[in-house]
């Protein structure tokens, strides 16, 4: 009984606190509700992933509407290791943010900001948990909306124009979403993704399921930012404020993805996809997004673009993995899910220590940061190699079922742009650690800090102590990975059995 | 033909609707006719749903004497709800309008990137 109510009290927590937040503009009082949110949240979320990692699905009905016709809460091992790492990274975003957000946002922004803040995280959680195909799209605009007004908060003028395109981008795609699932309905008369699940193989000639089918996945691929609908997420992700980079970084495109799986396998089935030309279009995308994102990245000359691209480039191993159709490939894509929300989770609090500590994350500003702040430099260090794919870090796990996913399908040309992708995020991954290390520090130009400002000396412990949890998750998630692999080959499983249905 | 096309004059009155929506999005430099487009796209969709629900000579679907037909009210519950998205996109939309022009003195997206290209 108490379970069912968890799946919903996710969504409501953060709904009930975002109006309450938003009234307090002080600091302290924001940042301490959003603390408590996420951690209640975290604690549920695990609490649910206790619960269905055996494989139980849990159903709850809102307002007590039977499935097809109300909106249900439906949760299996996928969506709710989604939640719990959407859930744990809001929590160490908000330990983090405290003193970058002081720094960073207007001092009268503060409580809008918590509370944008805490509706972009109630959008992605709901879009994880709902079973109500409809529920996604207003989830997925309630999140999508909050993120557009973060971004804006960024100090550069460019965040501005970055957060228009991004709201352009995003709401084509989402109306794109929109279209496709009225499609869908216009077949079936559901809404329901199990009711949806049954009813399309009955219809699936008719070309109205095609097209609904094509415009679903576009849309889901602009918010997901697969290549080459990528276009809004670089200059989003590197112009926005450090506290929403790391946030929006490490969940919302995951999310994104989320709902591609859940919809190719849950609400098409495998043998519909397998009809289409989709497979072969993912893999070959995923390809060169590997290969794309990690050249554009090692061009870039700051930090938080040059992790930007690299999100692409990490996306396009998720799309691969999906791609292959494959239950090894698939529990790979999960797996990768998680892994990079701790990897890049980690990065961009790296960058923004440096932000917070020299007002900047160009590289010529950084040269010999490293050795300045050696506790910061060697947590980036742990997420990069886990970038890289160093076994002993998480990132190896994935890669590693990645290329064995690729072997079993006989992909050789794929296995090569997996070794070929890891050799290129070497590249960028040493351009980072050379200007950090091993460029002499003569020249460190600290932008708009007050001479004997506190900043410069040293960093806030919320921060240091929010960036050395990811970074150990990475190394402990790759020597421990009974949770990654082990809830992820059970929601495979789950999708994979019987069409995905019950 | 001409009852094929007149059959179904709202579609293609969407697809209109959509495709003008689209090209104003993508041709026009203006931010302000960026988000008009946007909204007459999105005006496009909503044309769509209640379409779908339409039944001929249904009537709105509350229990009355007389009356054995209705529309089909679900589409319209699922629009209110995508107006509401769309307004606040819209509101969105024009208040980071408003800001880029409070910063850059200009609207004109071609005059942005070259204001960005130069810092």
């Amino acid at each position: 009984m108490i379970h069912e109510q968890l799946s919903v009290l996710l969504v409501v927590i953060p709904l009930l606190a975002a109006p309450i937040t938003a009234m307090f503009n002080k600091l302290s009082w924001s940042w301490l509700i959003t603390l408590l949110v996420c951690a209640s949240c975290c604690f549920f979320s695990a609490w649910l992933l206790m619960d269905v990692a055996n494989g139980e699905i849990i159903h709850y009905e809102l307002g007590g509407w039977a499935p097809p016709w109300g909106i249900e809460y439906r949760i299996d091992a996928l969506n709710a290791l989604v939640a719990l790492i959407v859930c744990i990274i809001a929590l160490c975003t908000t330990i983090y943010s405290r003193k970058s957000v002081e720094q960073e946002i207007l001092p009268y922004q503060h409580g809008m900001f918590y509370a944008a803040f805490q509706l972009c995280f109630l959008g992605l959680l709901g879009i994880t948990l709902t079973g109500d195909i409809f529920n996604v799209f207003v989830f997925l605009e309630i999140s999508s909306l909050a993120s557009y007004a973060l971004i804006a908060m960024g100090k550069n003028r460019k965040a501005l124009t970055s957060s228009f395109h991004y709201l352009v981008l995003g709401t084509l795609g989402a109306t794109f979403f929109l279209i496709g699932v009225g499609l869908a309905y216009a077949a079936t008369g559901t809404l329901n993704m199990d009711d949806l699940a049954a009813k399309l193989p009955l219809v699936e000639n008719i070309q109205m399921v095609h097209t609904a089918f094509a415009l679903i996945i576009v849309g889901l691929a602009l918010k997901a930012a697969i290549y080459p609908l990528h276009l809004w997420l670089p200059n989003a992700y590197s112009y926005a404020p450090t506290v929403i980079s790391i946030f929006l970084s490490a969940t919302a495109t995951k999310v994104a993805i989320y709902v591609l799986i859940r919809c190719l396998f849950n609400v098409f089935s495998l043998e519909y996809v397998l009809t289409t030309w989709l497979p072969q279009i993912m893999t070959v995308l995923g390809a060169v997004a590997i290969l794309y994102g990690s050249v554009r990245a090692i061009g870039q000359t700051g930090m938080k673009k040059m992790l930007a691209y690299s999100s692409v480039a990490q996306i396009g191993y998720m799309i691969m993995g999906i791609g292959f159709l494959s239950q090894q490939g698939l529990t790979a894509s999960i797996v990768h899910l998680f892994n990079h929300a701790l990897m890049k989770g980690a990065l961009f609090m790296a960058a923004g220590l440096y932000i917070y500590r020299v007002n900047t994350a160009t590289f010529e500003n950084l040269k010999g940061m490293g050795r300045e702040m050696p506790y910061t430099f060697f947590a980036m260090l742990i997420a990069a190699l886990s970038l890289i794919g160093v076994p002993g870090t998480v990132g190896f796990v994935s890669k590693w079922q990645l290329i064995n996913a690729a072997l079993e399908q006989q992909q050789w040309g794929m296995v090569v742009i997996i070794l070929l992708g890891s050799l290129l995020a070497i590249v960028y991954v040493w351009k980072l650690v050379e200007v950090l290390y091993f460029q002499s520090a003569e020249k460190i130009r600290v932008q708009g800090v007050e001479s004997g400002s506190e900043r410069i000396g040293s960093s806030p412990l919320g921060m240091t102590s929010a960036m050395w949890i990811l970074a150990l998750a990475c190394i402990y998630f790759g020597f421990n990975t009974e949770l990654t692999l082990g809830t992820a080959g059970t929601a495979v499983d789950l999708l994979f059995s019987a069409g995905g249905t019950k | 033909m001409t009852d094929y096309i007149l059959g179904h004059i709202n579609y293609w009155i969407i697809i209109i609707l959509m495709m003008v929506g689209l090209y104003t999005m993508m041709s026009k430099p203006n931010l302000i006719k960026k988000m008009a487009g946007l909204s007459v796209f999105q005006t496009g969709v909503i044309l769509l749903y209640i379409s779908f629900g339409k039944v001929t000579g249904g009537t709105a679907p509350i229990v009355a004497e007389g009356f054995d037909t209705y529309s089909n009210p679900l589409p319209q519950v699922l629009m209110l709800t995508a107006i509401v998205v769309g307004v606040a996109t819209t509101a969105l939309g024009f208040a980071l309008i408003v800001r880029i022009q409070e910063a850059y003195g200009s609207i004109e997206e071609d005059e942005l990137e070259k204001m960005d290209d130069e810092t």
